[in-house]
C-alpha cells in the first residue's frame, strides 16, 4: 500500500492503495467517481475512458501510479444535470443513448475531437470513435449528439 | 422522475409511509446506502396503494416490477399513467423492480411491456382517477360527471374557481380501495372494468417526451448496478475457466497468500469464487488462484460442422407448430418446381459492454440483492433456491444495468453475490470480468432451418415447409442458473423454446407448415455454451431464412422480390402498407433479382425482408456494396418501416429502431461465437468483433401511427427482417446465396471464387 495524490477534476485528492491498481478501480472505489466504467480491462471497449493531461486514457489499463503529477478529468470533471457542459447538453437533447454505459468513453473521446477539431466531418466522428464499443446501437444520435455540439458550442 | 436519488426520498418524507430509506454516507460522496426497511403492507394486485401513491406534493409514485433495461420504456410507462390521471408527466416518479414494493408482472422481456405492463398501469391510473373523481365530488358537493381534472386539479365543469389538487384529496395518504385484479404476471387484468381514456383525448402519449434516465447517464450522476455501494461491502470476482465445468479438486490457497485483502477462498461445491477487500486484490487472486480441476464429463461438439450435424440428426423433444394449414407434402409431389435449402444460425452473444454484477447482503435468513435483472421476482426465486431461504426473506431491488438484450433474464451474479456473501457475513459486490461473461455468459442458441416450397405452373407457390431445429433456452423454466448447478442443484426440464415465429407464418400459402423442433442441450456440467433468450429470440434466424428463400424463389421466377411477396400478403392489411411504405422509402425500383453485374470491383444491391414479431410489423431494406476483391460488405443504408399499433413515445422507438438495425448488421455480418468441445474461444472483443463507428450504416425509418390499436412492443421487433435483408441485397449485388451467418468477408470471397 502506498499514500498516491492524484490531480482529478481540478481537486488533488489522496488515496491509500496498492500503486499497481489500476486507475480505474482507484477513481470508482476510493474515489466514488463513476463515470468511468469496467467494461473490459483490457482497453478494448473504452468504458473506463478518463482524460489525462487532456488526452484519453483508459483507465482499466493504466496503473494509478502512473496517473500521479497528471491532471485526470472524469466524465464528473465536465458537468452535471444542473449544470451540464455543451457536450452533454447535446447528447441530452439529441437523446444520443440507451443504456448509456458506453457513453462515458464516448463523450471524452468527443469532447477530445472537438477540442482539435471544432467542426468535425461525419467520417472524422466516427473515426475519432472506432475504438468505443457501443452495444444498443445508439452510433447515429452519437454522431448527431457531436454535430449538434459542434454547432452550439457555447 | 428517477425515484431512486433525492425525489423519493421527498416522497417518503411527505407520505410519512417509509418504505425504504437512503442515506449518503461515508467518506465517498456518491456512497449509495440503502437500509432494506420491510413495506408495511405486502403488495397486493388488488389494492390500489400497491400500484401508485400521491404525495403532498401532488407527485404520483408508480410501483412496477417492469424495468427499463436502456430501452426508455420506464418513460412510455410513465407516460401512460399522467395520460390517464391527467397530470403533468414530471409528477410521475417510477420506483420500479423493488421486490418488497411491486406486484410481480413478469419479467421485462419479449418486448411486452408497452403491450402487457402498460394496460396493467394504464387501468390503474384510471381507477385511482376514478376514486379521486369521488373523493372530489364529495369535497365539491358536485357529481362526478361535472368534474373534470386537468395538471392534477379536478375542477367543475363551467365552474372554474370550484376546484380541489390530488394532493389535498388524498396527498401522503392511502387509498384503501381494493381493484378487480385476475391472473398473474403479464396475463394480470387489473381493473378492466373501468373505462379508460379515448385515445383520441391522448396529449401526453404520442409525444416525445425526453427520457428522464437519459441526462444523469451523460453526466455520470446516473446509478448503474455497478454503482451500487453499501457500507462494509466487500469484492468477489468468480473463479471459472471457460471450458466446461468440473469439480475443484483442489485449491491451493498458498497461490495467492502475496495479495493482501484476501478475505475468503469460497468453494460451495463446484462454485469457487475469491472474496476480497479491495477489487483490485479480487481481480488479481481470481487470476492467481491455483485451482487442479477434475476432467469434465461433458464434451461439446468440436466445430461448427459438428454443432449443426448434432442439430440436424438428434432427435427433437418437442416439436410446435406454428402454422399447419392444407397438405404441404401432396402440394409438394404435385409441383411443378421445387425448392429447397438449408440455413445456418450460430451460438451469438448478448454482449453486454458492462458484464454481470450484483451486490448481495445475506445476513441470517434474509438477503437484499441489488442488480440489473430483468425478472426481480425470477431473481429473488433463484436466489431464494440457492440459499434454501423462503422467497419472501429475500428483497431484490432493481439498479439497472448495462444494456443486456435478454441476457438479464437469466441474471447469474445475484447467485455468486449470494453465495459469498453468506460466506463472509457481509455485503458482497460482484463483477464478472470480461472473459466471464464471453465466456459463461447464456449464448444465443444455435439453430438449422431447412425450408421447401413447390411452386405451380402459373409461379405461384402451392407448398411451404418450414423446420426449425434449435436449442431452447437451458437456462429457463425454473432450471438452475449457473452458480446453482455448480452449487449442485440439478435441471429439471429442458428449457424453453427458442420461440416459433418468423418461418413464413407471415404469408397465406395454401399449404404450410412451420416447425420449431428443440433440440436437446442439457449437460450434466455446467457447460460455456448454455443458452438464453437473445432478443427476438430465434426469429432472427427463422426470418433469415424464411425470407432468404423468398428471395431465391423470386430470383428464380424472375420476379421482383417485392411483388413476390405481396401476392401473399394480400389479406394482410398492416403487412401489405408497410411493405409499400418501404419501397417507397428507400426507392425500390421494381426488377428482379439479381441485379445486372457491375464489371468494377464493387457491387451495389438491395434486399427486402419482413418480419412479424410480437404482432409488431417490420420491413427492413438494405442497401449494401460488396467489395469483390476482399469480400468486404459495406451496409450503406437500412430503411426500416416499423408498425407497432398506437406509438407512446416516437423518438423513444426511432431509438430503439436504430439500435435495432445496427445491432442487427452487427449479429449479421461479424458475430459467431467461437468454441471447441471443452469450451468458448470467444473470451473478448477481438475475438468477437462486434460493429464498429466506421460500419455502420444510415438508417431511414417510417413509423406506421395506428391509435386505434393498442400499443405494441418496439424493443425486438425491428432487428428480426435485417439479416435476411442484408444477404438478399448481396445476392442482389453479386448473385451468391449465403446460408450461414455471419456473412463474413472470408466466405463471401470463398462463394466468389466458388
Amino acid at each position: 500500500m502506498a499514500r498516491i495524490s492524484l490531480k482529478v477534476n481540478g481537486t488533488s485528492r489522496v488515496i491509500d492503495t496498492d500503486p499497481s491498481t489500476p486507475l480505474l478501480y482507484a477513481l470508482r472505489d476510493d474515489l466514488g467517481l463513476n463515470g468511468p466504467k469496467f467494461g473490459c480491462g483490457l482497453s478494448q471497449c473504452g468504458a473506463c475512458m478518463v482524460l489525462l493531461d487532456g488526452s484519453t486514457a483508459r483507465s482499466c489499463s493504466i496503473p494509478v501510479s502512473a496517473a500521479r503529477n497528471r491532471n485526470i478529468t472524469t466524465l464528473e470533471g465536465l458537468g452535471s444535470v444542473a449544470r451540464p457542459h455543451w457536450l452533454q447538453k447535446a447528447f441530452i437533447e439529441e437523446q444520443a443513448a440507451q443504456c448509456g454505459y458506453c457513453m462515458n468513453g464516448i463523450i471524452l473521446t468527443a469532447k477530445v475531437l472537438l477540442d482539435k477539431n471544432p467542426s468535425p466531418t461525419d467520417a472524422e466522428i466516427k473515426k475519432a470513435l472506432d475504438n468505443n464499443l457501443c452495444r444498443c446501437g445508439s452510433h447515429l444520435r452519437v454522431i448527431r449528439a457531436i454535430k449538434r455540439a459542434a454547432r452550439e458550442r457555447a | 422522475m428517477d425515484a431512486k436519488t433525492i425525489s423519493r426520498r421527498e416522497y417518503l418524507k411527505s407520505t410519512g409511509a417509509l418504505i425504504v430509506s437512503f442515506s449518503f454516507s461515508g467518506p465517498v460522496s456518491r456512497v449509495l446506502a440503502q437500509s432494506a426497511a420491510p413495506a408495511s403492507v405486502e403488495p397486493d394486485a388488488t389494492s390500489l396503494d400497491s400500484w401508485l401513491a400521491v404525495s403532498q406534493d401532488g407527485s404520483v409514485t408508480v410501483f412496477t416490477s417492469k424495468v427499463d433495461l436502456g430501452t426508455g420504456v420506464i418513460t412510455a410507462l410513465a407516460q401512460i399513467v399522467a395520460e390517464e390521471l391527467d397530470v403533468p408527466f414530471k409528477q410521475i416518479k417510477m420506483d420500479v423492480g423493488d421486490t418488497a414494493k411491486t406486484i410481480d408482472q413478469f419479467s421485462t422481456v419479449g418486448s411486452r411491456t408497452i403491450e402487457r405492463g402498460g394496460p396493467q398501469l394504464r387501468q390503474a391510473a384510471a381507477a385511482a382517477r376514478l376514486e379521486l373523481l369521488k373523493l372530489a365530488a364529495t369535497h365539491l358537493e358536485t357529481p362526478v360527471e361535472k368534474l373534470t381534472v386537468s395538471d392534477g386539479v379536478v375542477s367543475v365543469a363551467g365552474s372554474s374557481e370550484k376546484k380541489i389538487s390530488y394532493a389535498d384529496l388524498i396527498g401522503g395518504r392511502r387509498f384503501n380501495t381494493k381493484i378487480t385484479a385476475t391472473g398473474t404476471g403479464w396475463d394480470l387484468k387489473v381493473a378492466p372494468e373501468v373505462r379508460a381514456k379515448d385515445p383520441k383525448e391522448y396529449r401526453i402519449v404520442g409525444t416525445s417526451v425526453p427520457r428522464t434516465d437519459l441526462p444523469p447517464k451523460f453526466t455520470g450522476e446516473f446509478t448503474y448496478a455497478q454503482d451500487v455501494r453499501i457500507p462494509g461491502m466487500l469484492h468477489g470476482r468468480v473463479v471459472r475457466p471457460p471450458v466446461v465445468n468440473s469439480k475443484p479438486q483442489s485449491v491451493d490457497e498458498n497461490s495467492i497468500k502475496n495479495i493482501s485483502g484476501i478475505v475468503k477462498v469460497v468453494q460451495e461445491g463446484n462454485f469457487l469464487g475469491v472474496v476480497a477487500e479491495t477489487e483490485w486484490a479480487a481481480i488479481q487472486a481470481a487470476r492467481a488462484l491455483k485451482v487442479t480441476w477434475s476432467a469434465p464429463t461433458t464434451k461439446l461438439p468440436a466445430n461448427p460442422d459438428e454443432l449443426y450435424a448434432y442439430l440436424k440428426n438428434t432427435k427433437s423433444f418437442r416439436d410446435q407448430v406454428a402454422a399447419d394449414k392444407g397438405n404441404p407434402e401432396a402440394a409438394l409431389s404435385q409441383a411443378s418446381k421445387t425448392f429447397e435449402a438449408t440455413y445456418r444460425w450460430p451460438f451469438q452473444l448478448h454482449g453486454m459492454i458492462g458484464p454481470s454484477c450484483a451486490v448481495a447482503d445475506v445476513h441470517g435468513d434474509k438477503a437484499t440483492i441489488w442488480t440489473g435483472t430483468q425478472g426481480p421476482f425470477r431473481t429473488r426465486k433463484s436466489v431464494a433456491d440457492l440459499l434454501g431461504l423462503p422467497e419472501k426473506n429475500i428483497r431484490v431491488i432493481y439498479c439497472e444495468g448495462s444494456g443486456c438484450y435478454g441476457r438479464l433474464s437469466t441474471d447469474d451474479a445475484p447467485e455468486d453475490a449470494a453465495l459469498m456473501s453468506r460466506a463472509v457475513g457481509k455485503p458482497v459486490r460482484v463483477q464478472w470480468m470480461r472473459e466471464d461473461e464471453h465466456g459463461w455468459e447464456p449464448k444465443g442458441p444455435a439453430q438449422l432451418l431447412t425450408v421447401r416450397a413447390g411452386v405451380d405452373a402459373q409461379g405461384k407457390v402451392t407448398a411451404w415447409d418450414f423446420m426449425d431445429r434449435s436449442f431452447p433456452w437451458t437456462e429457463s423454466q425454473g432450471n438452475p442458473l449457473l452458480a446453482s448447478k455448480q452449487a449442485g442443484l440439478k435441471p429439471t426440464g429442458q428449457g424453453n423454446s427458442n420461440g416459433t415465429g418468423g418461418g413464413g407464418d407471415i404469408y397465406a400459402f395454401e399449404n404450410q407448415k412451420v416447425v420449431a423442433a428443440g433440440i436437446p442441450w442439457q449437460h450434466p456440467d455446467p457447460t460455456p455454451l448454455r443458452t438464453s433468450n437473445l432478443r427476438a429470440p430465434g426469429e432472427l434466424a427463422r426470418c433469415f431464412a424464411s425470407e432468404s428463400f423468398m428471395d431465391e424463389i423470386a430470383s428464380n421466377l424472375g420476379v421482383d422480390p417485392v411483388q413476390f411477396r405481396l401476392q401473399y400478403l394480400s389479406n394482410n392489411k398492416r403487412a401489405t402498407e408497410a411493405l409499400l411504405a418501404a419501397t417507397k422509402k428507400a426507392e425500390w425500383k421494381e426488377r428482379a433479382s439479381p441485379a445486372a453485374g457491375s464489371s468494377g470491383s464493387k457491387a451495389a444491391g438491395r434486399g427486402v425482408a419482413m418480419g412479424n414479431r410480437a404482432n409488431t410489423i417490420t420491413v427492413s431494406v438494405a442497401e449494401v456494396e460488396v467489395d469483390k476483391s476482399n469480400g468486404k460488405v459495406a451496409v450503406k443504408r437500412v430503411t426500416l418501416v416499423h408498425d407497432c399499433g398506437l406509438i407512446v413515445n416516437p423518438d423513444g422507438l426511432r431509438n430503439q429502431i436504430e439500435g435495432n438495425v445496427i445491432q442487427g448488421v452487427s449479429r449479421t455480418l461479424m458475430e459467431e461465437v467461437q468454441f471447441d468441445a471443452t469450451g468458448v474461444k470467444s473470451l473478448d472483443w477481438v475475438s468477437y468483433p462486434i460493429i464498429t463507428f466506421q460500419e455502420i450504416p444510415d438508417v431511414e425509418i417510417v413509423l406506421i401511427n395506428r391509435p386505434e390499436m393498442p400499443a405494441l412492443g418496439g424493443g425486438e421487433p425491428s432487428i428480426v427482417a435485417v439479416p435476411a435483408a442484408i444477404a438478399n441485397a448481396i445476392f442482389d449485388a453479386v448473385g451468391i446465396r449465403l446460408r450461414e451467418i455471419p456473412l463474413t468477408p472470408q466466405r463471401i470471397l470463398s462463394a466468389l471464387k466458388a
